[in-house]
């Protein structure tokens, strides 16, 4: 119970910092969709960071690494650290200004008047909401799916559950409930400038919270000698062993006589390689076969894992951070900036903000290959080391409050972002009516409620699905998109017939392999390669070719776009 | 292009290549005792990362593009 008091208490505080903003909220559409553009460097870098670190900040990279080990940092972390400084300094500084100049406040407005085509922003508008949106349900279900078992025991009587896992545990459908409400209530209350507030506060607890589960984890592992000696190990006869286990009685780790064995190698003519071995500690590919249990059958089957990362894979990874580039919701929070000077501490900030999230993560997910069953979801590997290592219930609260924080610091501005690209490139960009600003804010308000219901409906329907193997598929969308955007800011001779053919060709190769990868989950084409690397190269071909056999646009368009 | 521009395109690649540390794949030393050398590699990258565009913010900071949107902002409306 008192796990669930602190998330209580910890949802008071947000709710009562964001709402705080809004004794600086000045009333007008303005403030509510960009923050009247006045926010500071570093609400600015917690902003941005809070946005960009999703649920699979904390949980997903945990669970990454407690599959494919080491390789999780460098395919995910270290490339954003500076593909992420290079989109907010080539991309998101720019746009600041020019959103400042031309009074822009979403992705679609800047695009239609580069371009100079209506089009545009109606092909644009259906991909960037079928994009978000299960980004949105990721944050919801993911919210769920981590607090039912942290707060397991909690409600005996009133939440009964067949799986003592999960028994008396809060419900998904409360936590989503609540959730839903708590983001609802400060962005309808305060817009972009409670979303920059709120981010800020979460940013904080989720990386303080991060760096706490991690000191803690690793005083209990480190009665191994090093917690690294604790990762799974393969034996002479390519058995898959954890040496260590933990004792809850006497809060020990304890060495074990007979090494449990948790699998085995797929091709055991490997077993002389790979003898003595972690393989979570490189990233050598092998593949390892264990048993699971089906959730949908509960029967137990045998799986096949591979741990290590392909060579390809790891190269290629490096478009999937390109994604930033074209968030809507990241777009928003670049407009809030009061100055360009506001991005420079985020240039510099963010890959070291990335490093101190993700390098403990990362860490606890290769420890727990040695304690936890191989079977285990990965987003249950983060909550359950802290369930089975730590136990303390108000710890234990506190950090699940950081999981919280990292969820709902990207759902906020997704819901805002959704919110704000209705009401002004679908409703007033159509309208020949004139409306006031206060119309203009009821019907952005009106809006964030309708996604948010739409959202958390969406989520009760799909909570028993695997969504969050659509993550990949988001950054891969958004980053096949990106030489739209580069073209349009440093191309002058991108054309609108270009920005098209760039769209849709990018829309047929990721619907093409996203079809080929039975809609959802890892896939990678021609022995390792990233889906979005050749999106990405197929979209900017298209946008050079046929931008060159078009007619240039007109120089008077351009020029409003160009120093 | 600007010279410093230039500089600072060809840092940035040499950088996105030095991401594929292929020396690093297979080893499982420990650094400090606990950090796999893969992974205290790329750390390391990170702190590199930040410094590089602490440089470049240094140098090669578009300074005119700040004037140019408050022109903007006080001639044009939304």
């Amino acid at each position: 119970m008192a796990t669930v008091w602190v998330i209580v208490c910890y949802l008071g505080a947000l709710l009562a910092f964001a709402l705080g903003s809004k004794v600086l909220f000045r009333g007008t559409s303005n403030d509510y969709f960009v923050a009247s553009r006045s926010i500071g460097p570093f609400m600015l870098l917690m902003s941005v960071f809070g946005t960009t670190m999703t649920a699979f900040a904390l949980v997903g990279s945990t669970g990454k690494a407690f599959e494919r080990g080491i390789g999780t940092y460098g395919l995910m972390a270290s490339s954003s650290g500076l593909i992420h400084a290079a989109c907010f300094f080539l991309i998101g500084v720019k746009i600041w200004s020019i959103g400042k100049r031309h009074g822009f406040v979403t992705q679609i407005q800047f695009f239609r008047a580069r371009f100079g085509s209506n089009g545009l922003g109606y092909l644009l508008f259906p991909i960037f909401v079928l994009l978000v949106i299960p980004y949105l349900l990721i944050g919801v279900i993911g919210a769920g799916k981590t607090l039912q078992p942290a707060t397991a025991g909690a409600f005996p009587e009133l939440f009964q559950s067949e799986n003592p896992i999960l028994n008396g545990g809060v419900p998904p459908w409360l936590t989503g409930l609540v959730i839903c409400g708590v983001v609802l209530a400060y962005i309808f209350a305060g817009g972009s400038r409670a979303a920059a507030w709120a981010n800020t506060f979460q940013t904080l607890v989720f990386m303080g919270m991060g760096l706490v589960a991690f000191v803690l984890i690793y005083n209990v592992l480190g009665q191994a000698g090093s917690p690294t000696n604790v990762a799974a190990r393969v034996t002479e006869q390519g058995e898959v062993v954890q040496d260590y286990a933990f004792d809850k009685a006497s809060g020990k780790l304890v060495k074990a006589e007979n090494p449990k064995v948790v699998g085995k190698l797929k091709h055991p003519e490997e077993a002389e390689q790979w003898a003595g071995r972690q393989p979570h500690l490189t990233r050598d590919e092998v593949e390892i076969i264990y048993k699971a249990k089906n959730p949908k059958t509960k029967k137990v089957v045998a799986k096949t894992r591979e741990v290590g990362v392909p060579w390809l894979m790891f190269l290629s990874y490096m478009f999937i951070p390109l994604s930033v580039g074209m968030f809507p919701h990241l777009f928003q929070h670049w407009l809030t900036a009061k100055s360009a000077k506001a991005f420079k501490l985020t240039l510099v900030a963010h890959p070291l903000c990335i490093m101190i999230v993700w390098v403990p993560c990362v860490l606890i997910g290769i420890w727990a290959s040695g304690l936890l069953p191989w079977g285990m979801p990965p987003a249950a590997i983060l909550s359950n080391v802290l369930k089975t290592l730590i136990g303390n219930p108000i710890l234990t609260g506190m950090l699940t409050a950081g999981i919280l924080a990292a969820i709902m610091s990207s759902l906020d501005s997704q819901f805002l972002c959704l919110g704000t690209i209705f009401t002004n490139d679908v409703v007033l960009h159509n309208s020949k009516k004139e409306y006031t600003d206060k119309q203009i804010l009821f019907m952005a308000r009106s809006f964030v409620v309708g996604i948010v219901a739409l959202t958390y409906v969406l989520a009760l329907l799909l909570q028993n699905q695997n969504v969050f193997d659509l993550a990949v598929w988001c950054f891969s969308g958004f980053a096949a998109l990106t030489p739209l955007v580069i073209a349009a800011l440093y191309w002058r001779r991108a054309t609108a017939a270009g920005a098209f053919a760039s769209v849709i060709t990018v829309v047929g190769t990721w619907f093409t392999f996203f079809a080929m990868s039975g809609f959802g989950g890892e896939f990678t084409v021609m022995g390792g390669i990233m889906p979005a690397a050749i999106c990405w190269v197929a979209g900017a071909l298209a946008m050079v070719v046929v931008s060159l056999a078009t007619k240039p646009p007109a120089k008077e368009t351009v020029d409003k776009f160009f120093v | 292009m600007k010279k410093i521009s230039v500089v600072f395109l060809v840092i940035f690649v040499v950088l996105a290549a030095l991401h594929q540390d292929s020396w690093n794949w297979s080893s499982s030393h420990l650094v400090f005792g606990f950090m796999p050398v893969g992974l205290a590699y790329h750390a390391l990258y990170s702190l590199t990362a930040a410094l590089f565009w602490g440089i470049v913010i240094k140098f090669a900071w578009p300074e005119d593009l700040e004037q140019w949107a408050e022109e903007g902002e006080k001639s044009s409306t939304p």
